[in-house]
C-alpha cells in the first residue's frame, strides 16, 4: 500500500512574529524542509512615490522618516543629498558634520534593534532585543533632544540640518561614546561566543560573492559575503572621505556572518562619531534655502550607505515647486531578491533565521 | 505518638491525625484510606494551584529583570496580583474551535494533558514522611507519565487542523520519544547508585551517606536537566512553541481558557522536574543537619524554586537550537554520555559491594572521579558538537578600504 503524500504549503505571514512587519513567505515544505518558496511584498504599500509627485521637494522630507522608521536619519540625508545635488546647494561644513554624526548614531540603532531581532529570531526570548532596546533607547533619547523626534525624525533638511546641538547634548553622547564599547564587550561574550547561536546561524544562508553582486545585494548582506564594499569609501559624500574607518566583512556569507558584520559596524560607527565629535567645526549649521525651492530641470541619482545598504534617490525636476519623478531604490527591498536562494533547502527555523539577517524593514520594501 | 495536627513541622501530621481520628471512629479501612488519600490530595492541588499562580508572576518578574526591564509591577503590589488579572483575562475571552477542526479532540487535549502533569506530584517526597503515594517505583511512575503527555500534545496539534500546530505536533513527538531515552539513562544512573527506586528512598541514601547524589551524578544531573528542558519545551528547546518560528506550535489555535491550561500545564511541569531534581540529585527534603531547624517541606520547595530559576535562567539567556541539532544533541551527544554514566555507576557500585570497602573512604573517591569524568567527558562532547562551526573565526574581518572583484574576475570570499 502507497501512502498518498503532498507537499505542504505554508504562508508565512503576513501576521507573523518573526516577518518584522507585514511581509509573507509562502513556502513550501517537504517535512521541515523548504522546497520552493515565493516571497509576497505590498501589505504596507503607501503609495509614496506618487504622493511625493503631489507634494514640494521640502515637504517630502516627513515620507524619508516613514520608509526605514528604524533608520530615518539616513532616510532623509540620502533624499536631502540628491536634492541638493539637483538644486546645486552647498552645505556649511558644521552641516555636513553634524550629518555624519546622526547618520552614525542611526546607524547604531538601525543595527542595534537587528541584531536584537535576529538573535529574537533565533529563538533567544527576546533578552538579547531588551538589551539592545536599552542602547537604541538612548540614541532615541539624543535624537530627541535635538529635534524632538525619537522615530520619524525629519532632522536633516534640504541645505543642512533643522537644528543645532543643544548644549546638554556633547556630554550625554559623550557617556554614550564611553559606555557602548564596553557594552559592545558584553554583546560579544553573550552574543558571538554563544555556541547555540553558532549552530543555529553559521552556514545558514549562505550568500555566494557571485549571488551577491548579480542580486545588486548591498550594505552588511554583500560584505558578510566577503566583498568590502562600502558607499561611504566607494563614492564619499558629507565628510566620510575625512573619516578612518575600516569595512568589516565576513567569511563566506552566512548569517553568523552578517550578523558580525553588523556588530563590528557599531564598533566602527563609534570610531566615526568619535572623530566627528573631535572635528566638529562651529559656524552655521545650515544653508539658506528659498521656501519653494524649485531646482533646474534634470534628473539625479545619489546614493548613501544606509545601515541596511545602498539607498539611492532618483530624481527627476522639471523645474516646477514639486518632483516630477521621485523614485527611491531602497535596499530592503533588493536584498529581499535573492531570499529564495537562500531559503530553498533550508528548515523552517533556518528560514526565519534568514529572513532576519536580512534585515527588511518593510516601510521601505513597500514604501 | 503523633505530633499535633497544628505541628507544620510536618503537614503529613494533620493527615495521621485525621486517619487516627476516624480508626478511633471505627471506621473501615477503606474509608480511612479513601478519605486520608483525598484530604493528600486536595493538599497537592492547593498547593501546586497556588504555586502555578504565583510562578507566573516569578518567572515573567525574573524574566523581566534579565531583559533589563521590571516585569509586572502594576497590580498590586510588585505586581503580584498580575498572574490573577491574567487569568480572569483567559477565563472571559471566547474558546474559540476552527470550524475544521476535530471538536472532540481539540477539547480533550487540555484537560487531558493536565493529567499527567498533576499526577507526578503523588510521588514527590515533600518532608521526611510526606509522601502522598510511596511507590517502589516512584522513578519509573514519573518517566512513564513523562511520555504520556505528547499524546495529548500530539492531539492538541493533529485536531487543530492548522499547518503550524501540525509542524509544532510532529517537532514534539520527535523530540519526547528521543529526549526519553537519555532522561532515562540519567535517571538509571542514579537508581543504581541509590540502589532503589522509590523516591522517599533515595532521599534516605543521601542522608543515610551525607551527600547528595549530584556530587556523585554529576553528568546524570547535567543531562537530566537538559533533557527535561526538552521535554518540558523550555528554552533552549522549545522548538514544539517556537514563538518565532511556528508562532505556537501545538497551541495555536487555542484561545480563553484552554490556551490558560496549556500555558499552566507548562508551569506545572517545569515545577515537578525542579522537584524531582530537587528530590534525587540535591536531597530532597535533607540539607547536611538543616533539616533539624527548618521544616523538611520548606527545605524542599527552596530546592525545586532554586532549580526552577535555573529553567528560568536558561529560558532568559539561550537562543533556540533547530530541531535536527536538538536531535543531534540527544541521539549523539546526550545518549553515549548516559551509557556511559550507567556503566560507570554500575562499575562503582560493584566495587564497592564486592570489596565491601567503608562508604567514608570510596565515596568520596568516586565523587571526585566521577567529577574530572563528567568535566573530561563534557568538554569533549562540546568539542565534538560544535566542532564544524568553529573553522571560521568568530570576529569579523576588517578591511581598511573598497575591494570589489572587477566584472569577469571571479568573485572570491
Amino acid at each position: 500500500m502507497s501512502i498518498k503524500t503532498e507537499p505542504m504549503v505554508v504562508n508565512i505571514g503576513p501576521q507573523h512574529p518573526s516577518t518584522h512587519g507585514v511581509f509573507r513567505m509562502r513556502v513550501t515544505l517537504d517535512g521541515e524542509r523548504i522546497t520552493d518558496a515565493e516571497m509576497v511584498v505590498g501589505y504596507l504599500h503607501r503609495s509614496m512615490e506618487k504622493l511625493a509627485e503631489e507634494r514640494t521637494w521640502t515637504q517630502n522630507i516627513p515620507f524619508t522618516d516613514r520608509m526605514d522608521y528604524l533608520a530615518a536619519m539616513t532616510g532623509n540625508l540620502s533624499y536631502c543629498l540628491a536634492v541638493e545635488k539637483l538644486a546645486g546647494i552647498d552645505v556649511p561644513e558644521r552641516g555636513q558634520y553634524l550629518r555624519v554624526l546622526f547618520a552614525e548614531l542611526q546607524r547604531i540603532a538601525s543595527h542595534a534593534m537587528a541584531n536584537g531581532t535576529f538573535v529574537n529570531d533565533c529563538g533567544a526570548w527576546q533578552t538579547p532585543l531588551f538589551y539592545m532596546f536599552r542602547e537604541r533607547e538612548k540614541i532615541l533619547d539624543l535624537f530627541e533632544m535635538v529635534c524632538g523626534a525619537r522615530l520619524t525624525l525629519n532632522y536633516i533638511r534640504i541645505g543642512g540640518v533643522a537644528f543645532d546641538l543643544p548644549d546638554e547634548f556633547m556630554p550625554q553622547l559623550q557617556a554614550l561614546v564611553d559606555e557602548l564599547p564596553d557594552r559592545m564587550d558584553e554583546y560579544d561574550s553573550l552574543l558571538l561566543d554563544n555556541e547555540i547561536l553558532l549552530m543555529r546561524s553559521r552556514d545558514v544562508g549562505i550568500v555566494s560573492p557571485e549571488l551577491a553582486m548579480n542580486a545588486s545585494l548591498t550594505g552588511p548582506m554583500l560584505r558578510g559575503s566577503g566583498i568590502a564594499w562600502d558607499i561611504r569609501k566607494a563614492d564619499p559624500y558629507c565628510v566620510y572621505d575625512r573619516m578612518d574607518f575600516d569595512i568589516p566583512v565576513g567569511h563566506q556569507g552566512d548569517c553568523y556572518d552578517r550578523f558580525l558584520v553588523r556588530m563590528a559596524e557599531i564598533r566602527q560607527s563609534l570610531r566615526i562619531i568619535k572623530q566627528a565629535m573631535a572635528q566638529l567645526p562651529p559656524g552655521p549649521f545650515a544653508a539658506q534655502v528659498p521656501l519653494s525651492l524649485r531646482p533646474p530641470a534634470g534628473e539625479i541619482y545619489s546614493r548613501i550607505e544606509s545601515p541596511k545598504g545602498e539607498l539611492g534617490f532618483y530624481l527627476v525636476s522639471d523645474g516646477g515647486p514639486t518632483p516630477f519623478r521621485w523614485h527611491v531604490r531602497s535596499p530592503s527591498l533588493i536584498n529581499l531578491s535573492a531570499l529564495r536562494e537562500m531559503m530553498v533547502g533550508q528548515t523552517v527555523a533556518d528560514a526565519i533565521v534568514t529572513l532576519g539577517s536580512i534585515d527588511i524593514n518593510v516601510g521601505e520594501v513597500d514604501r | 505518638m503523633l505530633a499535633r495536627w497544628y505541628d507544620f513541622r510536618d503537614l503529613g501530621n494533620g493527615v495521621a491525625r485525621m486517619a487516627q481520628a476516624l480508626r478511633d471512629a471505627g471506621a473501615p479501612d477503606g474509608v480511612v484510606y479513601a478519605l486520608t488519600a483525598l484530604a493528600g490530595c486536595l493538599g497537592i492541588l492547593i498547593f501546586v494551584g497556588l504555586t502555578a499562580i504565583v510562578n507566573i508572576w516569578v518567572e515573567r518578574r525574573l524574566i523581566g529583570r534579565m531583559q533589563v526591564r521590571r516585569g509586572p509591577n502594576r497590580l498590586g503590589p510588585w505586581g503580584l496580583l498580575q498572574p490573577v488579572a491574567d487569568a480572569i483575562k483567559l477565563i472571559q475571552k471566547e474558546v474559540l474551535t476552527p470550524r475544521a477542526a476535530d471538536g472532540t479532540v481539540f477539547a480533550l487535549a487540555p484537560i487531558l494533558i493536565f493529567v499527567p502533569a498533576m499526577l507526578a506530584f503523588a510521588v514527590l517526597p515533600w518532608g521526611e514522611k510526606m509522601v502522598l503515594a510511596d511507590l517502589n517505583v516512584g522513578v519509573l511512575y514519573l518517566l512513564a507519565l513523562g511520555s504520556t503527555s505528547a499524546i495529548m500534545v500530539f492531539m492538541a496539534g493533529y485536531a487543530s487542523n492548522n499547518k503550524y500546530a501540525l509542524l509544532g505536533a510532529m517537532r514534539v513527538i520527535a523530540m519526547l520519544i528521543s529526549y526519553e531515552i537519555p532522561s532515562v539513562l540519567a535517571l538509571l544512573g542514579v537508581v543504581v547508585f541509590a540502589g532503589t527506586m522509590q523516591l522517599s528512598g533515595i532521599v534516605q541514601f543521601q542522608d543515610f551517606y551525607w551527600s547528595w547524589l549530584i556530587f556523585f551524578q554529576p553528568l546524570a544531573f547535567l543531562i537530566f536537566l537538559l533533557a527535561s528542558t526538552a521535554e518540558l519545551n523550555r528554552s533552549p528547546a522549545d522548538i514544539a512553541e517556537a514563538e518565532s518560528e511556528i508562532v505556537a506550535g501545538y497551541h495555536i489555535e487555542y484561545s480563553g481558557m484552554k490556551f490558560g491550561l496549556f500555558y499552566a500545564v507548562e508551569l506545572v511541569n517545569s515545577m515537578s522536574v525542579s522537584a524531582v531534581i530537587a528530590a534525587l540529585f540535591l536531597g530532597g527534603w535533607w540539607t547536611f543537619g538543616l533539616e533539624e531547624f527548618v521544616p523538611g517541606w520548606m527545605i524542599f520547595i527552596g530546592k525545586l524554586y532554586a532549580v526552577y530559576f535555573l529553567l528560568i535562567w536558561f529560558r532568559g539567556t539561550l537562543p533556540r537550537f533547530r530541531i535536527d541539532q536538538l536531535m543531534a544533541l540527544a541521539w549523539k551527544g546526550l545518549l553515549p554520555l548516559g551509557l556511559a554514566n550507567v556503566l560507570l555507576s554500575a562499575l562503582e557500585v560493584l566495587i564497592w559491594q564486592e570489596y565491601d570497602v567503608s562508604a567514608g573512604i570510596v565515596l568520596p573517591i568516586f565523587a571526585v572521579v566521577n567529577f574530572v569524568l563528567a568535566g573530561v567527558l563534557l568538554v569533549a562532547f562540546m568539542r565534538v558538537m560544535t566542532r564544524s562551526f568553529e573553522r571560521l573565526p568568530k570576529r569579523a574581518r576588517l578591511v581598511p578600504d573598497i575591494s570589489v572583484p572587477l566584472p569577469g574576475e571571479p568573485a572570491t570570499a
